[in-house]
């Protein structure tokens, strides 16, 4: 590994140097495809960060795919009913890794509006990993743009070996998570035990 | 006739060693990224068919009924004819004798099949 002092000094010469690491994440981080993929009023302002006004094409993000087995990056974009997050969980699990999750609004990142609601989901971390959060009812395409720029953030930071690599790199992490069921009084089970423990506030459980 | 020289054969056999290079290398280099860095990771979910999230149910090979035979024979009676009708019409006057036979062979054709739509019944509302 070289030391960063002989690399800018070496970028002072017009010399670039980089590791394998550096460039397989920069290569990732720049062709992120999302699951051509909205559920509520969310999906709209993502649409809208996806034309021209807000480009997501800078970020190389502006392939939304059709099939899961292409995507990189899920954006729970909006609210997830009960009904619905069995389907959410099979398309996450169906995508091929590595693969990002982003939930986008307060639908999807705690129920919202919707929170104290009986068919709403209250956040959809509670079955898979949720890598960025974005609060806003909806969120504006600003903030998904900023979103995204938090996940390349995030993916350039990852490494190839040793034992901090991400989940998609451990050969004993899972790959798929478990699919609730839609059962006659609410999900079951209603949380993943393994991706999700309630926050306790004030030792209460919340 | 000289026979060609037999260096200009060389040139496509080795363009064909570059083209098969140029293909087989990247996915080389991808099996062996996979080797060394990334784990396999199948699952049932992963692996089941997409079907927009849901489970599918029963078997991808299913039969259409014959029945649809009578939508593509008034689809080839109302659409496709009338794509043929047009230029007939325009070209009517410089038209062979040939030509307006088979035109009117056609038309008797597809009218036929009108005649018999109508006598299934197949253009009344129900």
């Amino acid at each position: 590994m070289m030391d960063e002092g002989l690399r800018s000094e070496l970028g002072k010469q017009g010399i670039f140097t980089t590791t394998l690491e550096e460039l397989y994440n920069w290569g990732r981080k720049n062709s992120v495809w999302p699951l051509g993929f909205g559920l509520a009023c969310c999906a709209i302002e993502m649409i809208a960060a996806s034309m021209a006004r807000w480009d997501l094409a800078r970020f190389g993000a502006e392939v939304f795919r059709p099939s899961p087995r292409q995507a990189d990056l899920m954006i729970v974009a909006g609210t997830v009913t009960k009904k619905m997050a069995p389907q959410v969980v099979r398309l996450y699990n169906q995508m091929p890794e590595p693969k990002y999750v982003i939930a986008m609004g307060a639908c999807a990142i705690s129920g919202g509006p919707f929170k104290q609601g009986y068919n709403v989901l209250k956040g959809i971390d509670r079955y898979i990993p949720v890598d960025v959060h974005i609060p806003g009812c909806p969120p504006r395409p600003e903030a998904l743009l900023h979103a995204f720029m938090k996940l390349q953030q995030l993916i350039d930071a990852q490494a190839l070996t040793g034992g901090s690599r991400p989940r998609h790199l451990l050969p004993e992490a899972p790959s798929e998570f478990l699919v609730p069921e839609y059962g006659p009084h609410d999900l079951e089970p209603p949380k993943n035990p393994d991706v999700w423990c309630p926050p306790v506030v004030g030792g209460r459980e919340t | 006739m000289t026979p060609p020289e037999p260096s200009s054969y060389l040139v496509l056999a080795l363009l064909l060693v570059a083209a098969l290079l140029f293909g087989l290398t990247p996915l080389a280099l991808a099996w062996l990224w996979a080797r060394f860095f990334s784990p396999a990771k199948p699952g049932p979910t992963k692996h089941a068919i997409y079907e927009c999230g849901l489970e599918s149910r029963g078997d991808a090979w299913i039969q259409f009924r014959s029945g649809y035979y009578l939508y593509a024979i008034l689809f080839l009676i109302f659409d496709v004819e009338t794509v043929f009708l047009l230029p007939f019409a325009v070209a009517f006057g410089g038209l062979s004798i040939g030509g307006f036979v088979a035109m009117m062979v056609f038309i008797l054709l597809l009218a036929e099949g009108l005649v018999w739509a109508w006598q299934k019944g197949v253009l009344a509302w129900k």
